[in-house]
């Protein structure tokens, strides 16, 4: 264990673990000390030099995100030194950075606002040459206005986090930029459209490309019916775009803002992650029984799809031919809903909300083009209520629209990592052995990057591991693939913690980004929503009597593969 | 840049290239040394040539290309036959080298860091070739040109273009 060492920070003294950096010490003292290159958990460069401290001991102003403490070592935050070098900083970034904050996205939600406003910047003190980069909208996932860009490289590190490396600095000195190898059009490039760097980002030189107007035209058009499907994670996390606490469950008040927004009809997309575990399961169960291409890989998120068809097509067998819950509603809505209701698809426009960027791509996939109309991000679904003029915290609670509205505790837990495995668990096992009645897996529970269990159930030996981050996927991966470890069933989700955590959320500062334990919150949303379910295990659902019944007839039906199923195709990238 | 036309090279570069990468692969920080010895086989860094690197390397191509255009000694585009080179060194500079640049520039139909489309000349800027005395100077292949105004560019220029007629 290192040795504790005591400094004082503004004459305020902390104890801290030996390798601290002073930036840690300074948050456990409640002094906050402004960053922009630095994101916990993603990047640590001292770049940016926005954290410059005084310390006793160092020559000149140290990066305090790096700089490690010592003992007796004497910290000063805020002297008129550290004020002025800061304020250069920032105008001298604001010398070449493209200043439309009114219209931007980002604007009241941006660092270098924040920080230009707090320590009164002229913004227009250095007039730099213009430096006129393209917008790259070539991907429906990710948006890069490089102009935008302050180089701090939170986006770059976040994607070597991922293990996909799509992005990188591109050139020296004033003409270093932001981008894919050869500037390519990052639709070309290895990027999988996880978003992750879109929430990295501190400024808004990154989007999603965004959908909000098609769905506004189809709220206009009188031929069109409108229909919203809202992923299971959003409950968690819609609540922070309108300044409510991490860790809100906003189910309630998010139908009845989707109710506000214009004619539709609002579903819970967790009756189809329910019929996604229904059909996954029994592929498993198809698979183990038949011992045909172990171990089974989830395939509910885009970008680990995308990943695998780019960088491992090897493990393509692998992959659940299940489609993802989005597609799978889409897919229902298209076939089963509209010759229920007599509407012809073409007429019915669906909108999918999600916490997910790559699931802008998957919509478009030519294989289920057409499912989904619209996919929107948590982020476009706040800003179309506030662009409305819906006071969502003071809404009423209501509840999603017949017969999509009952889905069980496993479905909702689809949106942290663990869940999607820990719903599928309930299922299979029951559906192996009908007294199997175990419905909490604790082991595959919580952020940890790779989580393992071994379950004995009806004589078969089930053992299955989690990986969230690519970059864990890719431990998993190789360790598969080199025989090392040996697994049945494996769920990936391309976002660290899950979709919780996805690439379409709302973006968060880093100043509460440092501080908070923003998966594990989010997460617990949706396991205490679990908890208080009626229903837990998808099998029990009465909406899937109901699918089974009236159209599936039974899980790997002909017309479940018809309509639920899909296929992956190689599209080796470097 | 895209990927180039045909062929990228010859199978003798390709199975040098594949030994470089072999040779050096498991010492830390080859990426450079790779990188040099590529645009010495190849004479630039082609697409083609980046992406076998960064298979040989198992690191992706955005990390190749960062370094390959940070440094100004590698080249993503091929070189001229005749590879110009204005120094713009402080004693160059001084004596007015910049225009120098821009006449060679006009001259060639080019800007510096191009070639031109007969591949027979490209144009670098560099710092001092130790020829401060006969500033301002350019290179072309070994040959020094000092002591230049901006009206003689035209006539070196077309001492080369003679030799290939």
């Amino acid at each position: 264990m290192a040795k504790d060492v005591t400094l004082k920070i503004n004459n305020i003294s902390v104890t801290v673990p030996e390798g601290t950096t002073i930036l840690d010490a300074a948050r456990k003292a409640h002094i906050v000390i402004p960053t922009l290159c630095y994101l916990k958990d993603v990047s640590c460069v001292g770049s940016c030099r926005m954290c410059v401290v005084e310390a006793t001991g160092a020559r000149g102003l140290v990066a305090a995100c790096v700089y490690p403490v010592a003992e007796g070592m004497e910290v000063r935050t805020n002297t008129q030194k550290c004020r002025e070098s800061r304020k250069m900083t920032l105008e001298l970034l604001l010398s070449k950075h493209k200043k439309k904050c009114l219209s931007c996205e980002r604007n009241h939600n941006c660092e270098l606002q924040k920080l230009s406003l707090g320590y009164g910047v002229d913004e227009d003190r250095f007039k730099g040459e213009d430096f006129v980069l393209p917008i790259d909208d070539s991907a429906p996932y990710v948006v890069r206005d490089n102009d935008k860009c302050i180089n701090c490289m939170r986006c770059v590190s976040a994607c070597r986090k991922q293990h996909v490396n799509a992005i990188g600095p591109i050139g020296r000195g004033f003409n270093v930029h932001i981008g894919s190898a050869f500037d390519m059009p990052l639709a070309e490039s290895v990027c999988v459209g996880c978003g992750q760097c879109i929430v990295a980002c501190p400024v808004g030189a990154l989007s999603e490309r965004s959908t909000i107007d098609e769905v506004w035209k189809a709220f206009a058009d009188p031929t069109k019916k409108v229909v919203f499907f809202t992923a299971p994670s959003i409950r968690a996390t819609l609540g922070e775009a309108f300044d409510m606490p991490i860790g809100t469950n906003v189910e309630g008040k998010m139908v009845a803002a989707i109710r506000r927004l214009g004619q539709c009809e609002v579903f819970n997309m967790d009756v189809t992650a329910d019929l996604t575990i229904m059909e996954e399961a029994s592929e498993l169960i198809n698979r183990i029984k038949t011992g045909k291409t172990m171990p089974m890989f989830t395939s509910c998120c885009p970008a680990w799809v995308k990943f695998i068809e780019q960088s491992y097509p090897e493990f393509i067998p692998n992959l659940s031919s299940c489609k993802s819950p989005q597609q799978m509603f889409g897919a229902l809505l298209k076939t089963y809903w509209c010759e229920k209701h007599h509407i012809r698809p073409e007429d019915l426009f669906t909108v999918s909300v999600i916490p997910c960027t790559a699931k802008k791509y998957e919509c478009h996939r030519p294989e289920m083009e057409g499912e989904v109309n619209a996919a929107i991000t948590t982020r476009e679904l706040a800003r179309m209520i506030k662009t409305a003029g819906i006071e969502f915290t003071k809404l009423p609670d209501e509840e999603f629209d017949n017969p999509f509205s009952i889905a069980t505790g496993g479905a909702t837990i689809f949106g942290a990592t663990g869940g999607v495995m820990e719903a599928a668990l309930r299922t299979a096992a029951h559906m192996l052995d009908g007294s199997f009645e175990v419905l909490d897996f604790f082991a595959v529970r919580g952020s940890n990057p790779i989580k393992e269990a071994t379950y004995l159930v009806a004589g078969h030996t089930l053992r299955v591991a989690i990986a969230s981050g690519l970059e864990n996927a890719v431990k998993l991966l190789e360790q598969i693939k080199s025989g090392e470890k040996k697994y049945d069933f494996v769920e990936i989700m391309a976002c660290p913690g899950g979709c919780v955590n996805g690439g379409g959320q709302p973006t968060l500062s880093d100043s509460v980004r440092n501080d908070a334990e923003l998966k594990d919150t989010r997460a617990k949303v949706l396991y205490v929503s679990d908890g208080h379910n009626d229903f837990r295990r998808s099998s029990n659902s009465p909406v899937m009597d109901m699918l089974y019944e009236d159209y599936f007839i039974f899980p790997n039906s002909h017309k479940a593969h018809e309509v639920l199923h899909t296929t992956y195709k190689k599209d080796k990238r470097i | 840049m895209k990927e180039c036309k045909g062929a990228c090279g010859t199978p003798e570069q390709a199975a040098k290239l594949k030994a470089v990468i072999e040779e050096s692969r498991s010492v830390p920080g080859c990426l450079m040394h790779i990188l040099q010895e590529a645009q010495a086989i190849y004479g630039y860094l082609p697409m083609p040539v980046q992406k076998t690197i960064a298979e040989g390397l198992n690191i992706s191509l955005s990390e190749v290309y960062g370094v390959a255009t940070f440094y100004s000694q590698f080249s993503l585009k091929p070189k001229g036959k005749y590879r110009v080179s204005v120094c713009l060194g402080t004693a160059c500079y001084v004596k007015g080298s910049d225009k120098i640049l821009e006449k060679v520039e006009e001259e060639l139909g080019i800007k510096c860091g191009d070639s031109t489309d007969d591949g027979l000349f490209s144009l670098d800027s560099c710092r001092c070739v130790g020829a401060c005395g006969l500033a301002p100077v350019m290179m072309v292949n070994e040959d020094v040109h000092g002591r230049l105004k901006p009206e003689m560019v035209k006539g070196i220029l077309d001492g080369y273009r003679r030799n290939e007629q």
